[in-house]
C-alpha cells in the first residue's frame, strides 16, 4: 500500500466524521421534526389539466376560489395552478383574492404547471419568518408540500424558476390570519 | 524532446484559449448589467447595439459564454498545451484537435446567433418546455461533441505513450488531464441524450410534447459533474503546477492520484442533488444521492489538506518557520501565484455554502434563492475562474514568447477579484438565506420585493463593479502583452512539481479497468432504477412554448 502521512489521515478521519454529524442531523431534521422535500403524487396532462372534462385532475378545474379547502379545522388543502405568470389562486397582481387561513393550520399544497417549469418558495413579505415550502412546479407533475403555519402575517408565494420575461412578476399572496 | 519546447499544437492551444478569454470578456460584462438591475437601474437598452434587449437575454448570455464557453474552451486549450508536455511526446494527431477545435467554434457561432437575435432567451439551463430556435440546441450539441473529439486526440497520445514506456507510471499531470476528460465525456452523455431525444424533435415539431422531468433528471445527469470539469483542471494547477511556482514539491503525489479516481468514480451518480424539491423523484433515491454528493466531500478535503500542505513546504523551503511564518514567504508577488491562492481561499467558502446545498432537507432553506449564484460564483467564478486567469499570467506569456505587460496590474487584478467577490458572494447569500430571494430573476421589476434587501442588494452591486474593474485589469494586461514588443528574456517551462516522496504511486493508481468499472457500476445503481422508472411512465404531454 502506499504510505499516507499521519497527519493527513488524522484529518481526513476527521472530515469523515464531520460529514457523519451532518448526515445524522439531516437525518433527523427529516425522520424526527418531519422536515421532508416533495415526492412523487400524480402525473397529469397539462394541456387539459384545467378542463373539467378532459382534466385527469378535476379538482385543479374548479374554480380558484373553490381550491382552498377546509378538511378539518385547522387543516386546509390548497390546489394551485402555476402558468406564466400568475399562482391561481393567490394572485393578487391579478386580481384575485389572497389565500387565507388561520394561524395555527396544516397546509397541504398541491401545485401542478398549465405551461412551462416554475417554481416556488414561501417567504414572509417582511422577512424574519421562514418556511420550508420550496418545491419545483413542472408541467405533467402534482408538486405536494405539506407546512404549518404558527405565526400569523402575510406570505408571498414567490416564483423561484425562471418562465419567460415576466418572471420577476409572478407571485401570489398567502396571509396567516388570527382567529 | 521539443527544441526550446515549442510544439506545433500551441498554436491550437492559444486559439482556443483566445476564444475563451473573448467569451468571459463579453459574459464577464453582462454580470455588471444584472447587478445594476437588481439594485433598480435598467441599462439594457444601452447594448441594443449587441442585440441585447432584457435582463434574461442578457443572463443566458453570461452563462454560456462564461460557464460553457470560456471553461470548456479554456480547459482543452490548457489540455492541450500540458498533455504532450507532460508524456514528453508530441501529440499523436494534431489533425484531431484541429477537427475539435473547428466543431466547437461551428457550435458557439450557431448557438451564439439566436441567443443574440433574442431566439434562445432560456438561460444555459434551457429546460424543457421552454422552447428556443433549433439552432441553439444544435450549436450547444455540436460544442461538446468538439469537447469529445478532443478528449480523442488524447487518448490516442495516451495510448502511444502507454505502449512506448511500458510498465512506467503516467505523469501526473497527463493522467489526471485525461482521467477529467473521459469523466467529461461519460457525464455529456446526459445532456446529448435529453436534447437528441426529448428536445431537439420536439422544437422542429416533428414530436407533439415532451417529459420535462426526464428532461431534467437527464440535464443534472450532466450538470453537476460538468461542475466537476471545471474544476479540476484548477486542481491540477493546484496540485501539479502551484507548488513548483512557490518552489515546493507536491506533498502526496499517490493521494492526488487517488482524489482524480475518486472525482471519475463519484462526480456523475450525484446529480439528483440538483433536484431534492422536484416533484415526480421520490425521497430514498435523493437521500442516495445525497449520500453520494457527501462522499464526494471527502476527495476535496484531501485536496485542501494536500495542496496546502504543498504550499507549507514550498514556504518552510523559502525559509519560512514557525506554526504560519511560511504562509508570508510564499510568492505573493507573482500575479499567477497570488491570484490562484485567493482562489483557494475563495473555495473554502464556497465549499462550505455547497455542502449546505447538497445537504438534502436543508436545501429547502435555499434552492433556487440567490444564495445559490452566491455559491457557484465562489466556485466556478472564483476557484475556477481566477485559477484559470492565473495560469493564464504564465501561459499567455509562454505562448506568445512575450513578457507579462505588468506584474503589478496582475496583482491588483487579483486581489481586486477577491474582494469584489466576497462582497457579491455574502450579499447573494444573506439575500437568499434570511429572505428567501429568488435568483435568476430581474428583481428591479419585482412587486414582492422588500426594502430590507436594498443594503445587501447594493453590496452585490458593489462587489459587481470591483469584479469589473477587476476583468478590465486583467484584458489590459493580456492585451498589453500582446501588443508589446518586449520578448521572453528567459524561457518560460510548464511548472510541474516533483513528488516530496519519490516513490512512484502503487500501480492501482494507474489502472483504468477497475476504476471506469466502478463509475459505470455506480451510475447503474444511482441512476438507473430511477431512469428506469422515468421512462417507464413516460409523460410526453408537455408542447413547446416559445420564449421571447
Amino acid at each position: 500500500m502506499m504510505h499516507i502521512d499521519r497527519s493527513e489521515r488524522v484529518f481526513f478521519i476527521a472530515s469523515a466524521v464531520l460529514l457523519v454529524v451532518f448526515a445524522l442531523a439531516i437525518g433527523i431534521s427529516g425522520f424526527v421534526y418531519g422536515i421532508q422535500v416533495p415526492q412523487p403524487f400524480a402525473k397529469v396532462n397539462p394541456v387539459t389539466i384545467a378542463d373539467p372534462e378532459k382534466s385527469d385532475f378535476p379538482t385543479f378545474a374548479l374554480p380558484a376560489a373553490e381550491r382552498i379547502r377546509e378538511l378539518a379545522p385547522g387543516r386546509y388543502e390548497v390546489y394551485v395552478l402555476a402558468q406564466m405568470w400568475k399562482f391561481s389562486p393567490g394572485s393578487v397582481n391579478y386580481g384575485e383574492p389572497s389565500i387565507k387561513i388561520p394561524a395555527g393550520s396544516q397546509v397541504t399544497f398541491y401545485f401542478t404547471s398549465r405551461d412551462v417549469q416554475h417554481g416556488l418558495k414561501i417567504v414572509s413579505a417582511d422577512g424574519g419568518r421562514h418556511t420550508n415550502v420550496n418545491m419545483m412546479i413542472l408541467p405533467g407533475e402534482i408538486s405536494r408540500l405539506t407546512a404549518t403555519f404558527d405565526e400569523p402575517g402575510t406570505y408571498h408565494m414567490i416564483c423561484h424558476e425562471y418562465c419567460g420575461a415576466a418572471h420577476q412578476t409572478m407571485y401570489g399572496v398567502l396571509e396567516v390570519v388570527n382567529q | 524532446m521539443f527544441t526550446n519546447d515549442k510544439l506545433s499544437t500551441d498554436k491550437l492551444a492559444a486559439w482556443n484559449i483566445g476564444v475563451a478569454m473573448v467569451a468571459l470578456a463579453l459574459g464577464g460584462s453582462m454580470g455588471l448589467f444584472q447587478k445594476l438591475e437588481h439594485a433598480g437601474t435598467n441599462l439594457y437598452n444601452q447594448l441594443n447595439f449587441i442585440g441585447i434587449n432584457s435582463y434574461y437575454q442578457g443572463l443566458t448570455l453570461h452563462a454560456v459564454l462564461n460557464a460553457l464557453v470560456w471553461t470548456t474552451f479554456f480547459i482543452v486549450g490548457f489540455f492541450t498545451f500540458a498533455i504532450p508536455r507532460s508524456l514528453g511526446r508530441p501529440l499523436k494527431y494534431p489533425q484531431i484537435q484541429i477537427a475539435a477545435f473547428g466543431l466547437m467554434m461551428a457550435g458557439l457561432i450557431m448557438a451564439a446567433i439566436p441567443i443574440l437575435m433574442g431566439l434562445a432567451n432560456v438561460l444555459y439551463t434551457f429546460y424543457p418546455p421552454m422552447k428556443a430556435s433549433p439552432f441553439f440546441y444544435i450549436g450547444l450539441v455540436l460544442v461538446v461533441v468538439g469537447s469529445w473529439v478532443a478528449g480523442y486526440g488524447y487518448y490516442f497520445t495516451y495510448g502511444a505513450w502507454r505502449k512506448e514506456n511500458a510498465g512506467q507510471r503516467t505523469p501526473f499531470i497527463a493522467l489526471a488531464a485525461i482521467i477529467t476528460m473521459v469523466m467529461w465525456q461519460i457525464a455529456t452523455l446526459g445532456v446529448a441524450i435529453e436534447l437528441l431525444w426529448l428536445v431537439i424533435p420536439w422544437s422542429f415539431g416533428l414530436v407533439a410534447g415532451t417529459d420535462p422531468q426526464l428532461a431534467r433528471t437527464f440535464f443534472w445527469f450532466f450538470g453537476h459533474p460538468l461542475v466537476y470539469f471545471w474544476l479540476l483542471p484548477a486542481y491540477i494547477s493546484w496540485y501539479a503546477m502551484l507548488p513548483k511556482q512557490a518552489g515546493g514539491k507536491l506533498f502526496s503525489e499517490p493521494l492526488a492520484r487517488l482524489v482524480f479516481w475518486l472525482f471519475l468514480v463519484l462526480s456523475i451518480p450525484v446529480g439528483l442533488h440538483h433536484q431534492y424539491v422536484d416533484p415526480g423523484i421520490s425521497a430514498g433515491w435523493k437521500v442516495m444521492h445525497a449520500i453520494l454528493t457527501y462522499s464526494l466531500f471527502l476527495p476535496s478535503m484531501l485536496t485542501a489538506f494536500t495542496v496546502v500542505a504543498s504550499l507549507e513546504n514550498a514556504g518552510r523551503a523559502r525559509g519560512g518557520t514557525g506554526l504560519l511564518g511560511w504562509v508570508r514567504k510564499l510568492p505573493w508577488g507573482d500575479p499567477s501565484y497570488a491570484s490562484q491562492n485567493l482562489a483557494m481561499i475563495l473555495f473554502a467558502f464556497g465549499g462550505i455554502s455547497g455542502l449546505t446545498n447538497a445537504s438534502y432537507n436543508l436545501n429547502l432553506a435555499v434552492h433556487n434563492t440567490i444564495w445559490v449564484p452566491g455559491h457557484f460564483h465562489l466556485t466556478l467564478g472564483s476557484a475556477v475562474t481566477l485559477t484559470f486567469i492565473g495560469i493564464s499570467y504564465w501561459l499567455v506569456p509562454k505562448l506568445s514568447g512575450k513578457q507579462l505587460f505588468s506584474r503589478t496590474l496582475g496583482l491588483w487584478q487579483a486581489w481586486t477579484w477577491f474582494i469584489g467577490m466576497l462582497l457579491m458572494s455574502n450579499g447573494l447569500h444573506i439575500l437568499g438565506l434570511n429572505f428567501g430571494v429568488p435568483r435568476r430573476s430581474a428583481l428591479g421589476f419585482a412587486p414582492y420585493a422588500q426594502e430590507a434587501w436594498n443594503p445587501l442588494l447594493i453590496e452585490a452591486l458593489i462587489g459587481g463593479i470591483i469584479l469589473t474593474i477587476s476583468g478590465l485589469l486583467f484584458y489590459v494586461n493580456i492585451v498589453g502583452t500582446l501588443v508589446s514588443k518586449k520578448k521572453l528574456t528567459a524561457p518560460i517551462e510548464m511548472p510541474v512539481a516533483e513528488a516530496l516522496n519519490p516513490e512512484p504511486a502503487p500501480a492501482f493508481l494507474d489502472t483504468w479497468r477497475p476504476w471506469l468499472a466502478l463509475t459505470i457500476a455506480l451510475i447503474i445503481i444511482a441512476y438507473g432504477p430511477i431512469l428506469f422508472d422515468l421512462i417507464s411512465n413516460l409523460n410526453m404531454t408537455a408542447p413547446p412554448i416559445t420564449i421571447r
